[in-house]
Formats: C-alpha cells, sequence, structure tokens
C-alpha cells in the first residue's frame, strides 16, 4: 500500500464512487457514514441518504459521525421519521444503493454478521443484522464493504444474515426476493464484481501496492480474476481532503472496518 | 392527575422478574440508559429485553444478569465493536445463559407496529432467503392472499412496559419527542404501559401548545420519571452530544467477567440513583456534553 494513503481511505473513497448523483443511498454504520459525506462534497451533490434510525439527509452532516443518530446528522436534516416509514422507501423500491458491511462473506455475497459456527452454540456471537438483511433484500445495489482476511472470505457462510445470491443464479428469484443483490465488495486489497451469469465475487481490481496473489492468499474461495484486472484508482487529492477534514484523527479510516 | 414516579419507583412497580421490557426505541439515541441501570440495581431477573439497536445498554443488563431472552436487530456497542457481556453470555452462559431472537430494523418496527394495531402479525418483503428465517421462529413465509407474493409474516410483538425517552413531558405523560424517532411510537402504542422518561417536566399548555408533536396520547401513560441526562452517553437532541469515550472506556473495562463485574460494581451498584452517577461523571464532562448552542426551530400557528 502506498504512503499516501490508508486502506481504509482507498475504501471509504471506492464506496462513495457508488453513490451516483441524484441517488436515494441507504447508508448504514460506521464507513459509509463518511462515505456519504464523500460523494455529496464531490461527485453526488444531489444524493439523498437514508438511514435507518429514520433520519433523511440531503446535506451531509457538518461534523464526523460516529453513530447515524449524532445530533449533527439530526439538526438541519431532509427529514427525521419513524423507523418503519424510512424502511418502507426501501421495501417499495425507492433506494438505488445501500452499503452494509460484515464479519464474513462468500463467493455469492452472502453475508453472516450474527453467528460464528453453529447457531445453537456460537463459537462468536456477533451483533446481528441491524438494518444490513433488510437494505441487502431491497435495495437496487448492494455495496459490501469488508476487510479482507482469509477467515472472514469463506467458501460459505456459516449463516446468511444478508442476502447476496444465495448459491447462484436464479436463487433470489426462488426465494421470493423482487430486486437486487451485491454489485460490488470493496475490501482492504481490492474490489470485486459479481459476474452476471454465475452471480460469484469476481476480482476486479486491487489497491495499489497489492499483489494478487495475496489477495488468493486470503481468500478461502477458488478466486476469480477479471480479465481487465487492474489497480484501484486512488483517491483523488480532493477526496483525500474532504476525508482529512471530516475525520480529523483517522477514527473510519486508519484502525476500524 | 400526575404520574410522577422515581425511576426506583416505577422499576419496582412496573418491571416484575420476568417481565419483557422495551428499552432504547431510538436506536443510538434517546436510549433511556437511567431505567437501564435501575433495573440491574435492582437486581430484576428472567427479562426479556426489547429494541431494535440499544448500543451498549442491553449489554450492561445482560452484564449484570437481568435477561434471560434478547429480541434485538443488533446487539453490540456501535462505535466500539463486538459486546462482550453478550458474547460470554451466549457463547458461555455467564453470568447466565441467554436466548437470542434475531430481527432486522424493518421487521423489529414492524412487529411492534403489528401490536400496536392489535393485529396478530404484518407481512414484508425483506429478510427472505435469510437465515434469520430458520431461527426466530416468530417469521413465517406465507404466500399473498392477493396474488404470487412471498411474503414473510412478522408476528406482533406487546411487550409488559416500554421505557421511553424524550426531551419534555407534563406530569400525566403527554410527551414531545424529537430527532430520530426509531420505533418510540410503535413501543408507545404496542407496550401494556409506558414510562416516560423526560429531560424536563413542563407545562400541560407547553405540549399541547404543539399537538402534532406529541409522542402518545396521555392516557397509555403509566408513569412519569423526571430523569435530567438520564440517556447518557447516547444523545438527546437539543440537550447532551453522544459521549462517545465512554462507549470505547466500557469496550476496555469490559474485555474480562472481572472487569464487567468492576464496572458494573463502579457505575450502577455502587451509586443510588441517576444524581449519583451525575455526580460520579463529574461538572466538568456533563458540561462538555451539553449542546454548545441552540438551534430553534421556527414556531408553528395552530391558529383559527
Amino acid at each position: 500500500m502506498g504512503s499516501e494513503f490508508s486502506a481504509g481511505e482507498i475504501m471509504v473513497v471506492a464506496a462513495a464512487r457508488e453513490i451516483r448523483d441524484a441517488e436515494v443511498a441507504f447508508v448504514g454504520m460506521r464507513l459509509p457514514l463518511l462515505a456519504f459525506c464523500i460523494a455529496k462534497n464531490t461527485h453526488a451533490p444531489r444524493a439523498i441518504g437514508l438511514f435507518e434510525a429514520g433520519v433523511i439527509r440531503d446535506v451531509p452532516a457538518p461534523e464526523l459521525l460516529f453513530t447515524m443518530c449524532d445530533p449533527p446528522n439530526i439538526a438541519g436534516a431532509a427529514g427525521c421519521v419513524p423507523t418503519a416509514t424510512v424502511m418502507a422507501h426501501l421495501q417499495r423500491g425507492d433506494v438505488q444503493v445501500g452499503f452494509i458491511g460484515g464479519a464474513e462473506v462468500d463467493v455469492h455475497g452472502n453475508l453472516n454478521t450474527s453467528y460464528i459456527g453453529s447457531w445453537r452454540e456460537p463459537l462468536v456471537r456477533l451483533p446481528g443484522s441491524g438494518g444490513a438483511a433488510d437494505i441487502a433484500c431491497l435495495a437496487h445495489r448492494l455495496v459490501i464493504i469488508m476487510p479482507h482476511e482469509r477467515r472472514r472470505f469463506r467458501t460459505r457462510v456459516d449463516y446468511i444474515t444478508s442476502p447476496g445470491y444465495g448459491d447462484g443464479p436464479g436463487w433470489r428469484e426462488r426465494v421470493g426476493l423482487v430486486r437486487g443483490g451485491p454489485r460490488r465488495l470493496i475490501t482492504t486489497l481490492g474490489v470485486f464484481g459479481f459476474d452476471p451469469e454465475s452471480r460469484g465475487a469476481t476480482l476486479q481490481s486491487y489497491h495499489p501496492g497489492v499483489e494478487i496473489a495475496e489477495i488468493e492468499r486470503e481468500t478461502e474461495w477458488p478466486l476469480k480474476v477479471a480479465d481487465d484486472v487492474h489497480p484501484t484508482a486512488e483517491p483523488t487529492r480532493e477526496e483525500l481532503a474532504v476525508i482529512r477534514a471530516y475525520d480529523r484523527e483517522g477514527y473510519w479510516t486508519k484502525s476500524q472496518v | 392527575m400526575s404520574k410522577l414516579l422515581t425511576m426506583r419507583e416505577a422499576v419496582a412497580e412496573l418491571v416484575p422478574d420476568g417481565a419483557s421490557v422495551l428499552l432504547g426505541a431510538g436506536l443510538e439515541g434517546l436510549i433511556p440508559f437511567a431505567a437501564g441501570h435501575e433495573i440491574i440495581r435492582q437486581r430484576k431477573r428472567d427479562l426479556t429485553v426489547l429494541a431494535p439497536i440499544s448500543d451498549t445498554l442491553f449489554d450492561q443488563m445482560v452484564g449484570g444478569g437481568c435477561v434471560s431472552t434478547v429480541r434485538a436487530a443488533w446487539v453490540g456497542n456501535v462505535s466500539a465493536g463486538l459486546g462482550h457481556c453478550y458474547r460470554r453470555a451466549v457463547e458461555h452462559g455467564q453470568p447466565r445463559p441467554l436466548e437470542t431472537l434475531d430481527y432486522s430494523n424493518l421487521t423489529f418496527a414492524l412487529a411492534l407496529q403489528a401490536g400496536a394495531q392489535g393485529v396478530p402479525y404484518l407481512p414484508t418483503r425483506s429478510l427472505l432467503g435469510t437465515d434469520l428465517l430458520q431461527t426466530n421462529p416468530d417469521f413465517k413465509v406465507v404466500q399473498s392472499p392477493f396474488g404470487e407474493d412471498q411474503l414473510v409474516a412478522v408476528r406482533a410483538l406487546t411487550p409488559d412496559v416500554a421505557f421511553i425517552a424524550v426531551q419534555r413531558a407534563d406530569e400525566e405523560g403527554a410527551a414531545h419527542v424529537w430527532g430520530a424517532l426509531g420505533v418510540a411510537l410503535e413501543g408507545c402504542a404496542s407496550a401494556r404501559d409506558v414510562v416516560i422518561v423526560a429531560e424536563e417536566i413542563v407545562d400541560r399548555d407547553v405540549i399541547l401548545s404543539d399537538p402534532n408533536r406529541i409522542l402518545t396520547p396521555a392516557f397509555r401513560v403509566r408513569a412519569v420519571v423526571h430523569e435530567p441526562f438520564g440517556c447518557h452517553p447516547s444523545p438527546v437532541q437539543g440537550h447532551y452530544r453522544r459521549d462517545h469515550a465512554a462507549y470505547h472506556e466500557y469496550h476496555q473495562q469490559t474485555r474480562s467477567p472481572e472487569g464487567a463485574e468492576r464496572w458494573l460494581a463502579e457505575w450502577v451498584h455502587g451509586l443510588v440513583d441517576r444524581a449519583g452517577y451525575l455526580d460520579k461523571l463529574g461538572q466538568e464532562r456533563v458540561g462538555s456534553l451539553k449542546a454548545r448552542e441552540a438551534r430553534l426551530a421556527a414556531a408553528v400557528d395552530y391558529g383559527f
């Protein structure tokens, strides 16, 4: 990794670029809080952010957020409504892009944030869905943000909290999901897309300084690499300036994912 | 008629062992930590606690041995990571075994809404294909009676008691709340008993001056507790900010069972009430969290 920016910063920027201008984005917790601010301040000034506590914003919060309910996210909001109301926008199909993270992901983009091991006698009890399962079921496009480690990049996750493409093509339709599915998997090492035929994760880019062999080592499933695989576009000076103006201490971009 | 009680009275009278208790309807803000701490202090047992996300409050109550079942969308420490007490209870049965029933935020809200409407369930398109359908028996996949659509029926929840934090209330329980509402409205409408936990007690005229901002009609409120700073370390809009450091400190200090015991002894059992908690927190820290400037909304005119 180059010294000009951190893995967290390149991930936040890659996530921000998934928000197109004037789209409605479901923001959720942690890193995406920052990604929404970057998008709003750069290429997507008309984007709208939804937060599951019921907050709707069309201007970014004036200071760094630790949670979506922090008072700076509420003052000047475009709406503060019940959770059921903001989730209704998601359910009826108003949300183009949603962001979530997870503890484990598999080759079809299914995420586990609930139980490691058997759910009856788990090795690790994780926090659970929050709004993630809803976003994964109901947003038009899903963007997943994950630290890239072999123990997290599993051939099959122990528990599906937030569905990707299940066991492959046709699965979402079979279980009754009406839209959506993972579009992008952004990791500390690279960026994956999902093949429209196999519905499997395909490496599209590796972050500057990362070798594909390292990504292969840190991925339990047999890695598929796109023919035109390339280095991930570096954050621009402008994007970095916005990140660092918000997150002066690097709370979201240095130590945590 | 005044419904004012102290937190000690409200918990003693309205939270019997085995009760189901909704706390933290506002997700990451307006979490009535003072209510949870009093429940721990009174050593209530076998509670079912309910919330979409209650940040660290459920971890504390689980660590305090009060809880046998959690119904929630997310339990942990939102800005610092996993909940250590929650993990120990589920993984090792310490200090007591814990059953967890998983929801998502949407399905939790719908469960309360069904309870509020007095219907047995409400349908959703969420959770199809997830393992939550296998592990929580209160979800069933059904077909729409009006077509081919597959839906998840979410069973109604009707908590025995809901502690709902607000900025201001009158003594009868008519209350104003603003900020992230979460499931506060459905919480008040679905619970058997509602306890309003208010930063400020105001005259009835103040509340009735803005009827659209009233959370729930006072007839559904059983008790009102005046508890300034009752939500610390979570934020209350217009009153105080989130104490991020407190969540980080809690995370560090509760890594071991002994550490969690020490934390509970220091911050809950060793204190008499919320006033004692604020003394311990110290004037300087309390002062540093207070809202730095007012941002008043424009007045609304209900004239006729």
